[in-house]
């Protein structure tokens, strides 16, 4: 071999030896993420487990947040109520907006609203808590109901995002066809267009009540968070689960921090549930591959 | 008028808009075009809302005052004395673009690797799972991370907190933002938990961007004799920068806003600008969910809305930054 060849030889291995080490380097970063999640993950489990009882989640917090025992089974009850309601209010409100999105919406008005759909994202959810306050609460006083507001606005851009994009994925031949066989827009859009598109859209939503689960300092604001009884109207203040895992986390008492974990790892089952769960919609989904 | 008798009379609908609209597709219309307003009205009305709430205040101890000064010490307020303002909230700006500053040194590199080596490098049936693994991340609710980050971070940190008190806090001029002692509640860890939620949001963003770069520049990079590092560089890396810097970008916007779990952190510290960031500080967020429901004092509650109005304001120009960009690089 002439010395040029090995020239290039010696400076192709060199490359092919710093290929390999960035490589391994992606290895390690990728590894270590891996490992924060294992560690916050089984952290939130030990804990949760060995603090974890059965009356958890029948019995409210004692009166007393130094005693041992008791449960957060109101705050439970709290969250389903005020993120179901929010739910309520967010599901209609983003799909029609994003029906709009995807179906009508050309020109300035609509870039518009979905370039401020994702700036709505990015807003702090102590600002929408601070807001529903100063639109809501002051006249009506903190609720479950402000809460709901407040989870609402935190919702409604995610599910609009969501399902935009799960609207767009639907070939045009389907609106054509129904369109050519004299079926009008509206039929179009809600016989054909949101049925095909719908377990994407699902996968949206779940991932959105999931969010809303785990908000807390919007609700700071809001529902305030009722710790004494079991409260189930929604017009009066309310405990979430969030809230008590904050109240007792920060609470000092051991006996408290002991509920938090109980109640942290309640929370993190019930999101991981939701967002397995509309990962599964969303394979079965035709249109979202 | 009637039909003559015995006549059949076609029934003709009538067409044009007017059914149309009766048939409810007029009307559906103008329903999804309201419901999509509601996405700008609820923007416009918070920006107003907040500085309407924040309006006594303002104009009780003027406008920028809130800016010059970083002490809040709302025992000292009456309701008379307009200066000085008790309320100065350059603390908690300065905690945090501290606390995300520190966020983003840390999180970017890492989520760039991340998703440069899940589309790039990982083995193709693992590229699912792990793209899944790290949005997981992203779903750990904030008050699980900060009580985690009390009880597990805290501890952890330890080491490299009194690592960093003892050798940068050591060097002239820079070592007054390191000095020790390091007792675990700080905008350090802060910035550490704020990293870690921030990351899964860069990296999902840079995913997306990494994917759709043109298959035709890895092919001839690779048809080159690049290796898979520099075809990654080459055709990967280099044409996404924009967009890697938009993501980051959105990922600053969330850490700046980010609440429970920088509160629960962070110290709450309120008094003055702590230079150093293994010390207890406070940020824009975190001050109005520890004192919102407990806003007694005079013009108090009036100058939490002064807070989260200048948060809002915050948010609203980082996030539009980032958009952009975003959606300039997507154009690409």
């Amino acid at each position: 071999m002439t010395s040029l060849a090995i020239e290039i030889e010696a400076y192709a291995a060199k490359r092919r030896r710093r290929s390999a080490a960035a490589t391994t380097g992606l290895v390690i970063v990728m590894v270590g993420v891996l490992a924060v999640l294992a560690w916050v993950l089984l952290y939130v489990a030990v804990q949760g487990f060995s603090a974890l009882t059965p009356s958890f989640f029948v019995s409210n917090p004692p009166g007393n947040p130094s005693a041992v025992g008791g449960g957060f089974a109101n705050g439970i009850l709290g969250s389903l109520i005020v993120v179901g309601l929010a739910a309520l209010i967010a599901i209609p409100l983003g799909i029609l907006a994003a029906i709009y999105l995807a179906e009508y919406g050309r020109g300035r008005w609509s870039n518009a609203v979905g370039f401020f759909t994702d700036v709505l994202i990015g807003i702090p959810t102590i600002v929408t808590g601070a807001f529903v306050y100063s639109v809501w609460v002051i006249h009506f006083g903190f609720s479950g109901f402000a809460g709901s507001l407040a989870l609402a606005i935190v919702m409604l851009p995610l599910i609009v995002r969501t399902t935009t994009q799960m609207l767009k994925l639907v070939p045009d031949s389907l609106r054509e066809a129904s369109l050519a066989l004299g079926a009008s827009k509206r039929k179009t859009v809600t016989r054909i267009v949101l049925p095909a598109a719908l377990p994407g859209i699902i996968t949206g939503l779940m991932l959105a009540v999931a969010r809303a689960m785990g908000e807390t300092a919007p609700l700071l604001l809001t529902a305030l968070g009722n710790d004494l009884f079991t409260e189930a109207n929604p017009g009066k203040r309310m405990s979430t689960l969030s809230l008590q895992i904050f109240d007792n986390a920060i609470s000092g008492f051991k006996s408290g921090q002991a509920r938090a974990w109980a109640g942290a790892l309640t929370l993190v089952a019930i999101v991981l549930v939701l967002t397995f769960a509309a990962r599964f919609f969303a394979r079965r989904s035709r249109v979202a591959q | 008028m009637t039909a003559q008798a015995g006549v059949d009379v076609p029934v003709v609908r009538p067409q044009g808009r007017a059914t149309r609209w009766l048939g409810g597709d007029g009307a559906f219309r103008v329903a999804v075009t309201a419901c999509s307003a509601v996405v700008l009205v609820t923007i416009v009305a918070m920006v107003i809302f907040l500085l309407v709430q924040g309006f006594d205040a303002m104009r009780h101890y003027g406008f920028f005052s809130f800016l010059t000064t970083a002490r809040w010490a709302p025992s000292e307020a009456t309701a008379t004395s307009s200066s000085p303002n008790p309320y100065g909230i350059l603390q908690f700006i300065y905690g945090t673009l501290i606390t995300s500053l520190i966020a983003m040194i840390l999180a970017v590199p890492v989520a760039v690797s991340v998703a440069l080596y899940i589309t790039n490098f990982a083995p193709l049936r693992l590229r699912r799972g792990l793209s899944s693994l790290v949005d997981l991340l992203a779903a750990v609710p904030s008050v699980v991370y900060g009580f985690w980050g009390i009880f597990a971070l805290l501890p952890a940190l330890k080491p490299i907190g009194g690592f960093l008190a003892s050798t940068l806090g050591k060097v002239p001029v820079i070592g007054v933002a390191f000095s020790g002692p390091y007792f675990g509640y700080s905008y350090f860890a802060a910035g550490v938990v704020l990293a870690i939620m921030v990351l899964p949001i860069i990296a999902a963003v840079c995913r997306e961007i990494f994917a759709t770069t043109a298959g035709s520049w890895k092919e001839a990079a690779t048809a080159l004799g690049a290796t898979r590092w520099e075809v990654a560089m080459v055709a990967v890396y280099r044409p996404s920068r924009t967009g890697i810097l938009g993501a980051s970008i959105l990922g600053l916007g969330r850490a700046l806003g980010e609440t429970i779990a920088v509160t629960m952190v962070i110290g709450n510290y309120v008094l003055s600008i702590n230079k150093s960031i293994l010390g207890q500080g406070a940020t824009m967020s975190s001050v109005i969910a520890n004192e919102f429901t407990e806003a007694v004092e005079p013009f108090h509650l009036q100058a939490l809305f002064v807070v989260g109005f200048w948060l809002l304001v915050v948010a609203l120009v980082v996030n539009i930054i980032a958009r952009r960009i975003v959606a300039a690089q997507a154009a690409l």
